[in-house]
Order: C-alpha cells, then sequence, then structure tokens
C-alpha cells in the first residue's frame, strides 16, 4: 500500500513511517509495555496453576506486538473492542494491572468488580469496550460504536480486535458488510495466529490470504507482520487516517503467533501442531524483535533490559498482591448491576 | 377521547419519543423507504432523515449487534425485527450482549435499547413465521419484557421503554396493528413497565394474559357473562418484571385462574404463573391453575389445522368451565 503522510501522535508531520518508529522513548516505551504484558500473563498461568485464577483464561504471550502496536496509536477519545484473550490490550489500554489481576481473581476491586473474570474486562474511562466472549459477536457492535461516531459527527475510531477463526462467522460478514456500506469509522484487526482453538486457518478458510476478505465489501485492507510492533503501528496510523479523515473502515490482517495453548486447559503444542513449528514461532518473538532493533539503533543495552525486567516484573507482583488482598465481592452484589433502576 | 389502530399508536410513540430524545433512533428492515413492513414507521423517514430512520440490509444479528454498540457509547437505538420470527437470527447480541452488558461489566455500560416488532402468529403463515417467542425472552435477567395487547397500552409501554435505561423487548402483534382504541393525544401516554392493568373487573374466575391474547380472554368473557359467569382479565403488559402482586390480588377475589398465552406450554410463560399462584395464592385456590395455550404442535398451514392449533376464546371458555367444576 503506498505511503500516506500522516500526523503523528505529537503533532508533527512526517511519513507514517517515521511518525510510526517514533523516537527512542517511544521504542522504550513500547518495550516496557509488551514485557509488562508477558511478564503478567506469566504469573496468571502460575496464578491459574494454583487455583487463584478460575474458569477460562486466554494468554496473549507471543501476540503483545499486535494490542501494544495498535493502540499505542489511538487517541484517548477513540474506542477499543475486543474477544476473550484481551488481558494484553487491557493493559496496553492503560488499564491498571492491579484491576486487571483482581478482575481475574474474582475480586471486588476488579476492573468489572470480579462479575466479568479473563474473557469480560471493561473500562468506561478508557473506552475499552469489552472482552466479548462468542466469536465473531463483537465484530457487529464495533459497527454499532462506528455508526453511533458518525451519527454524532465526531472523529473518533474504534478498534475491533478479534482471531482470525472470526472471519468464517456470519457476524464477520455481516459487520463488515455494514461498516463499509455506511462507511463507518471502524478498523477490524484480525490477529491472525492461525489457530482457531485447534483448528489451523487452512482447515477452517477457503482463503488463506485472510486480508482478501474486505475485497468482498471493497474496503481497503493490509496484511501488517505482528511481530514488528513498529510495522503494527504503522498500518494501524494510514488505516486511521483514513477512518478520521474520511470516515472509510479498513480490514488489517496482523499476522502473529501464539506461543501458548488456546487456554490453559490447552497443552502449549499438541495434536493439532508441533513443537518444532512452535519453535520456529518462537523465534521472532515481539520483544526480541524490538529489543534487537533497539539494541542497534538506540543504543540499548543487555543492561538496560535487565533493569526494565525488574521494573515490570514488581508492577506485576504489586498487582498479584494487590489482587490477593481485594476482598470477594460481597455477597449482596449478586443481584447488583442487572437492571438500572432510572430512566432518562 | 380519539380512537386509532394499534399501528397508529405505536408510530406516535415512536416519533414523540424522537422528537423529544436526539439520541433516539429507528434501525431495521423497511423501516424507511418502504415506511415500514407493517407501516409502523410510516413518515418517519421523511421527518427524521436516514440518519435517525436507517434501513438496514437483511442481516438480524448484525443490526442487533449494531444498535448493542451505539447503545454503549450512549444513543439509545430502537431495533425493530420484521417479526420476533426473524429475531431468533439475533438472540445472540439480544442475550449475550444487551442483557449481560451491564452486569459483565459490574455495572459500566448500561443498555438503554429497545428490540421490538411482531410476535405470535398471524393467518396461515405457516410453522417459521408463527411463533410466540415470550418465554425465550422473559427467561433472561437483564432483560425487560412487554407485551401490549391495546393500543392505549403499545404506546404508552413503547415510550416508557424508550425511557427505560435497559434493554426492553417490546411483543407487538401483526394481528393487534389494525385494531383500534382510545389513546388521549392531549396529555403524555406513559405505562409504567412491570405493571399489569385490570381489564375487566370479575369475580368467579381470573384470566390471566397478555399480548394478543387479551382480545381472547375478552371475547371469553363476554361468552361465560351469558352464561352468568363474571371473569376478571389481568391484563399483565409486562411478562419481565412480572407484576405479581397483581396476579395475587386477582386470584384471592377469584379463587381460580386460567392463564391464556399465544406460545407453547411447555417451558412457557403461564409455567411461570402457575407456579406463582399454586406457591403464594395455595390457600386461595378452589381449583388448580389451568393453561390455554397453542397446541404442541409447529403452526400448520391449513385453515383448519391452524385454528385447531391456537388458542381461542372456546378452548378459554372451557377451562373457565373446568376450574369452576361446571363442565360436566
Amino acid at each position: 500500500m503506498a505511503e500516506k503522510k500522516a500526523s503523528d501522535q505529537n503533532g508533527a508531520t512526517g511519513s507514517v513511517e517515521t511518525a510510526a518508529r517514533g523516537d527512542a522513548a517511544l521504542r522504550r516505551d513500547l518495550l516496557r509495555q509488551m514485557l509488562l504484558i508477558r511478564r503478567f500473563e506469566e504469573r496468571c498461568a502460575e496464578a491459574y496453576a494454583i487455583g487463584k485464577i478460575g474458569g477460562f483464561c486466554h494468554l496473549y504471550i507471543g501476540q503483545e506486538g499486535v494490542g501494544v502496536g495498535a493502540i499505542s496509536t489511538l487517541r484517548d477519545d477513540d474506542y477499543v473492542i475486543t474477544s476473550y484473550r484481551e488481558h494484553g490490550q487491557a493493559i496496553a489500554r492503560g488499564m491498571a494491572p492491579r484491576a486487571v489481576m483482581a478482575e481475574l481473581f474474582g475480586r471486588v476491586d476488579g476492573c468489572s468488580k470480579g462479575k466479568g473474570g479473563s474473557m469480560h474486562l471493561f473500562d468506561r474511562n478508557l473506552n475499552f469496550l469489552g472482552g466479548h466472549g462468542i466469536v465473531g459477536a463483537h465484530l457487529p457492535i464495533a459497527t454499532g460504536v462506528g455508526f453511533a461516531i458518525k451519527y454524532r459527527g465526531g472523529d473518533q475510531v474504534c478498534v475491533c480486535f478479534f482471531g482470525e477463526a472470526a472471519v468464517n462467522n456470519g457476524a464477520f460478514h455481516e459487520a463488515l458488510n455494514m461498516a463499509a456500506l455506511w462507511k463507518l469509522p471502524v478498523i477490524y484487526l484480525i490477529e491472525n495466529n492461525r489457530y482457531g482453538m485447534g483448528t489451523a486457518l487452512e482447515r477452517a478458510s477457503a482463503i488463506n490470504d485472510i486480508a482478501e476478505r474486505a475485497c468482498s465489501y471493497d474496503m481497503p485492507n493490509e496484511v501488517v507482520d505482528g511481530q514488528d510492533v513498529l510495522a503494527v503501528r504503522a498500518a494501524t496510523m494510514r488505516a486511521l487516517q483514513r477512518a478520521r479523515s474520511d470516515s472509510i473502515p479498513t480490514l488489517l490482517e496482523v499476522r502473529t503467533y501464539r506461543f501458548m495453548g488456546h487456554s490453559m486447559s490447552d497443552a502449549v503444542s499438541g495434536t493439532y501442531r508441533t513443537k518444532e513449528e512452535l519453535e520456529e514461532h518462537m523465534k521472532r518473538d515481539p520483544i526480541v524483535v524490538l529489543r534487537l532493533m533497539m539494541e542497534q539503533g538506540d543504543g540499548w543495552t543487555e543492561a538496560d533490559t535487565s533493569k526494565l525486567d525488574d521494573e515490570v516484573k514488581a508492577v506485576v507482583q504489586d498487582a498479584w498482591d494487590f489482587a490477593d488482598a481485594s476482598p470477594e465481592p460481597p455477597i449482596e452484589a449478586l443481584y447488583e448491576d442487572l437492571l438500572v433502576d432510572t430512566t432518562s | 377521547m380519539p380512537t386509532i389502530t394499534y399501528r397508529d399508536a405505536l408510530n406516535h410513540a415512536l416519533r414523540e419519543e424522537m422528537q423529544r430524545d436526539d439520541r433516539v433512533f429507528l434501525m431495521g428492515e423497511e423501516v424507511g423507504v418502504y415506511q415500514g413492513a407493517y407501516k409502523v414507521s410510516k413518515g418517519m423517514l421523511q421527518e427524521f432523515g436516514e440518519m435517525r430512520v436507517v434501513d438496514t440490509p437483511i442481516t438480524e444479528l448484525g443490526f442487533a449487534g449494531v444498535g448493542v454498540g451505539a447503545a454503549m457509547v450512549g444513543l439509545r437505538p430502537i431495533i425493530e425485527f420484521m417479526t420476533w420470527n426473524f429475531a431468533l437470527l439475533a438472540l445472540d447480541q439480544v442475550v449475550n450482549s444487551a442483557a449481560k452488558m451491564l452486569y459483565m461489566s459490574g455495572g459500566q455500560y448500561p443498555m438503554a435499547m429497545v428490540f421490538r416488532g411482531p410476535n405470535g402468529a398471524a393467518l396461515q403463515l405457516s410453522a417459521q413465521h408463527s411463533q410466540a417467542w415470550e418465554s425465550w425472552l422473559a427467561h433472561i435477567p437483564g432483560l425487560k419484557v412487554v407485551a401490549p395487547g391495546t393500543p392505549y397500552d403499545a404506546k404508552g409501554l413503547l415510550k416508557s421503554a424508550i425511557r427505560d435505561d435497559n434493554p426492553v423487548i417490546v411483543l407487538e402483534g401483526e394481528m393487534l396493528y389494525n385494531t383500534k382504541g382510545d389513546v388521549p393525544d392531549s396529555e403524555e401516554v406513559l405505562v409504567p413497565l412491570g405493571k399489569a392493568e385490570v381489564k375487566r373487573e370479575g369475580s368467579d374466575v381470573s384470566l390471566i394474559t397478555w399480548g394478543k391474547m387479551v382480545l381472547v380472554a375478552q371475547q371469553a368473557a363476554e361468552q361465560l357473562a351469558k352464561e352468568n359467569i363474571s371473569a376478571e382479565i389481568v391484563d399483565l403488559r409486562t411478562l419481565r418484571p412480572m407484576d405479581v402482586e397483581a396476579i395475587a390480588a386477582s386470584v384471592s377475589k377469584t379463587n381460580r385462574a386460567v392463564v391464556v398465552e399465544e406460545g407453547w406450554a411447555v417451558a412457557g410463560v403461564g409455567a411461570h404463573v402457575a407456579d406463582f399462584v399454586q406457591r403464594e395464592c395455595f390457600d386461595d385456590l378452589d381449583a388448580p391453575v389451568l393453561r390455554v395455550h397453542q397446541e404442541d404442535v409447529p403452526m400448520p398451514y391449513a385453515k383448519n389445522l391452524e385454528r385447531a392449533a391456537k388458542p381461542d376464546a372456546k378452548k378459554t371458555v372451557a377451562a373457565a368451565k373446568k376450574v369452576l367444576y361446571l363442565d360436566t
């Protein structure tokens, strides 16, 4: 896709690529966010194993570059909506690791007061419209957010994350068709981690280059390397520009890989993918890709990484301690927030 | 007092509420250019424009989800289903998104929205187009469900539904759209959600009903009156939350109850009413609670079979006599 001029988040003009690359401080922040999510998710696995987290728990390890890259380009008044593999996106959007961990522990200080759990993280103050648990269901919801933006004449954008398996679902078709038909400012961002649970993309989709699905809706689309956080930023910025200035939706196919099982009950490798395949993909760890770039260009050192790692580990430990100390919801909460008792 | 149709009552409710609050919009199949599949939205595209009266592709799941998304960020959508039969495709959005969003977000996302359209059978539309879905919808915590049986209630309940900050299901009746009734135009018509109304006072038997079956109950009550049986009609109007106090008040007076519902019996709303009555009105009852309902088959096409399958006044009269032990 042709490079277009765009304003970066600091207001300076330059090529999208230049803005996406940012400066050393921005790259350090991206590395920090990805590392924080990585360490957070590792502790989630540990907490799950000892029963502090229950239910379904889907980890983001390996995919950090996607959420961090895309969300880092957004304004505070933009919207993010996503699926059930959303701990990383919530943190990237600015949700406190304490509030996320407390939610996973089912405690009252969780972002959804312990009512939602791993799959239903919400934060109204951050325009984080939730983790949604039914594959594909939040795609039409994102279309509706885009409709509301247009209805009000705003210039916000809604970014909708979902796995590649959702493209085979009717909701995907219905949502994208209406967004393109009505020209709504929505970025549909496929996190193509190659497996819908245990079913490989090529065993589920009649076409393997799923960005091409956008052609059915005459919608701009792009294939992006999801292990390169800066590439994700650049592609998202191009899509944002189309959405903000011309209210045109985009389908981004961001190619990534899940380093863990589908959920905590699924082996890391297993019946549906080989250890060799996993190891091959793990060579392109998004954290390592950025770190190497920084070591080459920013004078970043091993000692810097080590220091940053210690810092984020402390943040995660603090989140764990906070969640552990937070009380369970009071039993009266059972019937709270079922209905609003006002009318407008 | 002006006499208007149920269709016009709904139209007036929609227009008054859209004039009152510019966050309210109407979306669905054929609501705009076509003027509504049943002409409920007649004139509205011209009055409000295409941003507020939105024709959609035939994509129930999709546009129900669009409504959910718009409600999440503060608009107040009215999602019209051409019929509730088609809304089965959208139930994931109604049940998993609209009904649960407030609860699973810990109170952060109220869903002020309405899903509405005709429910139940019309005439000879056969199996896929003749179904009453209230038990499916009333089953779900987080929803409110109303089923107006008269033009006045249609207007008043729809207006209250649009103003309510929760997802409200409005079950209309295709066979009711042309029915007429008194609806004042000099005052604001608002019927509170969750309040039943005694549509006819009586002392011998309570006919507990809602929606289109209010008409059936009225026909039955007329016939019973000719035999000196005094039937009271309790029109629930709202099925969730249900006005159980009104049911108890009536049963304590008549000591006998018949539930008249359009849908199938198994796991129907009437089963819930009967459960309440046996538990809370046990000492008042002089007979078991009976239910009149659709026969336990898909709706057949042939006129005679369709008639046989539907609940009607004759079956209601028979049930009333049975609880009065007059059926021998």
